[in-house]
């Protein structure tokens, strides 16, 4: 126990100061500014201190990349110097970025477990800027995380090049942002955290296998296809292998070999595409995040 | 009887209004009325004790005053304003504790402080200041830096009252602030409590299942099944359920009644002794020794307590439903540690 000082405290001339109450009912958007760039700063500082949360965040893609890199390696082989591990890639950075910012996302359910949702929700503030201080925190840290993973780049043959480098933290950042929006939603609507597990498992693991992440999405059979294409991460993976690929010399044998683009009724889509997908998605769950952290009883 | 749901405006000044008024305040759960249509006012600058046992509605109706749910039917007023029809600036103007701890364990106390503070739109050049002051008003002020997760159970109470205070609320709310804490933290809470009323003026309503901590209190609800069944001072609720007693065994109970009576006391034979009826249990023990004239074999002085203010308004002990809290609380803290 700390011991007790019933003393004035340490400086009487500021000690008096009472709180205006700023400016009545509606909040300054200056206000709700500083609320968001207060939920951003917390993500990160909770990212720093759990060192543990990034070691395991970069196990498991380390993990894809070289266990199973190598494994398939026999039976897929290599294509005009291309092969699994290069192919593989791309998706082990998207899956780092997914799972980091899910994992952000769903920390959520563990504050409402804890309490500490409360005091936010309780605050005079929007939650919109809740939101978007938690999105933009989540979003940060995945993409820092991502951003990690490129230092793996060339011990598996990956060429980065300055411009991939942009491009790819830019994917980054969009994909953590969807991810985390659709992860804050479903925390929303996740009372208990037994339920945590079986979100990851049941959805989350699904949709990163079904993504493209880990095998090429041509020559699926029908049913599976389907799925795929409805999966909305798959819209998230391809622009990386895209823009990855892009950056490679790659023969014209290994290019038909690991195909990146996303085939839709035949009809192969563009990046601008893909990303338009992914940022509608990311609006849509941002609205139904918002809604879902704003029911009072 | 003074004891009745609508005492209040006896006491609560009539210029200066109200921190609290509630009128017909009703929350219901599907068929559970979990709080049956209750009316109180609170006085700035008063302590006010919801004091009931698990389930009476307490924490409910903190949820209503703190427009974390919509009150089913009725009115309430907190800081002048309507918590239906004004909930942000309710919001501004109080300090909230809830009965489960919401501190960010991973961040230091400066660091969840900070994020209150600008949660709650404290001016920049306020926000040091501010720091300083609440947590040297709990006396936490040397351990700012350290994280939450190296605080005990009572020092993260204590911090969590400190940040309720950061953004100088008109009316604190505590619920069961000091549930399942030893004696002595519950004695440091109390204390906090006191000077946060002297030192900053501000209205305090909280809640508890403690009989014996309710007494600190400037006046009391007593809440069961969602119903105010009394409501006044401590001293009022204990002398509406009985007079303080003095009982005594001697070696000759005739000679010492008759003594008694002859002295104006109110006397009654009881068990094994002799009863008498005094309006101050402490100070009447040595008049009436004296006056007994006969040798005074034992001496019992009695006061009414909460829990007999309880008991006669319920017909049960409180104690009955305690069991629960404690273990539970120890769960939460088990689990957040690991
Ligand atoms: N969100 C809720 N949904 C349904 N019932 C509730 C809810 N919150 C509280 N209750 C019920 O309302 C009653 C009063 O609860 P509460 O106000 O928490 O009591 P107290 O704080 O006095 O222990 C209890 O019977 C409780 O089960
Ligand atoms: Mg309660």
């Amino acid at each position: 126990m700390t011991t007790r000082s019933h003393t004035a405290p340490a400086n009487p001339t500021t000690s008096g100061g009472t709180v205006a109450p700023a400016s009545g009912p509606g909040t300054l958007v200056s206000d709700e500014v500083r609320v968001v760039g207060m939920v951003w700063e917390r993500e990160l500082i909770r990212y720093v201190r759990t060192r543990t949360r990034i070691v395991s965040g970069l196990i498991q893609p380390v993990l894809f990349l070289f266990v199973l890199g190598y494994g398939m390696n026999g039976l897929v082989g290599t294509t005009g110097g291309f092969n699994f591990r290069q192919f593989v890639y791309p998706g082990v950075v998207a899956m780092s970025v997914v799972m980091t910012a899910m994992f952000s996302a769903l920390s959520i359910v563990w504050y409402r477990e804890f309490g500490f949702l409360r005091e936010m929700l309780v605050a005079p503030v929007s939650r919109v800027s809740l939101v978007l201080g938690k999105t933009a925190g989540g979003a940060t840290v995945a993409a820092v995380q991502g951003t990690i993973m490129l230092v793996l780049a060339p011990l598996v043959g990956i060429r980065l090049t300055p411009l991939l480098v942009v491009q790819m933290i830019g994917l980054e950042l969009l994909m953590a942002v969807a991810m985390t929006t659709f992860g804050v939603f479903v925390a929303s609507r996740i009372q208990k955290m037994e339920s945590f597990q079986v979100v990851m498992q049941m959805l989350l693991l699904p949709m990163l296998f079904l993504s493209g992440a880990l095998f090429p999405l041509n020559g699926l059979p029908g049913w599976l296809a389907v799925i795929t294409r409805v999966n909305p991460l798959t819209y998230a993976v391809a622009p990386f292998r895209q823009v990855i690929f892009a950056a490679q010399h790659m023969s014209p044998a290994a290019r038909s070999r690991f195909p990146t683009n996303v085939t839709l009724f035949g009809y192969a889509l563009p990046i601008g595409a893909e990303l338009t997908i992914v940022i509608v998605f990311a609006l849509v769950f941002f609205v139904l995040a918002f809604r879902g952290l704003s029911r009072t009883e | 009887m003074s004891v009745v749901a609508d005492g209040p405006q006896a006491q609560a000044p009539v210029t200066v209004p109200p921190a609290i008024s509630v009128h017909g305040l009703t929350k219901r759960y599907g068929d559970l009325v979990a709080v049956d249509g209750i009316d109180f006012s609170v006085a700035q600058g008063e302590i006010f004790a919801f004091l009931g046992p698990n389930g009476a509605g307490k924490s409910t109706t903190i949820k209503m005053l703190c427009t974390l749910a919509h009150p089913t039917m009725g009115q309430a007023m907190v800081a002048g304003m309507d918590v239906a029809t004004m909930a942000k600036s309710v919001r501004r103007h109080i300090g909230l504790v809830f009965q489960e701890q919401t501190l960010d364990d991973q961040l230091t106390a400066e660091e969840n402080l900070r994020f209150h503070a600008v949660l709650y739109g404290v001016p920049h050049r306020l926000v040091e200041p501010r720091i300083a002051r609440v947590l040297a008003l709990v006396a936490l002020s040397d351990r700012r830096k350290d994280l939450v997760s190296t605080y005990s159970g009572g020092m993260a109470r204590r911090l969590e009252i400190a940040r309720g205070m950061l953004h100088t609320p008109k009316v604190l709310f505590l619920d069961e602030p000091t549930v399942g804490l030893d004696p002595q933290t519950r004695a440091l809470i109390w204390e906090d409590i006191q000077r946060l009323r002297s030192e900053e003026g501000v209205t305090i309503f909280l809640t508890t299942h403690y009989m014996d901590e309710a007494e600190f209190a400037e006046r009391i609800a007593i809440i069961d099944h969602g119903t105010i069944i009394a409501l006044d001072s401590p001293d009022l609720l204990k002398a509406s359920v009985g007079r303080d007693t003095v009982s005594i065994e001697t070696t000759d109970d005739e000679a010492a009644l008759a003594s008694l009576q002859a002295a104006g006391y109110t006397v009654e034979r009881s068990g094994t002794g002799l009863t008498a009826f005094v309006p101050d249990e402490e100070a009447a023990v040595g008049p009436i020794v004296a006056a007994a004239g006969v040798p005074v074999r034992t001496v019992r002085a009695h006061r009414p307590t909460l829990d007999d203010v309880f008991l006669h308004f319920t017909g049960r002990e409180i104690r009955e439903q305690h069991g629960e809290t404690v273990p539970m609380m120890a769960r939460v803290r088990g689990a957040r540690r690991s």
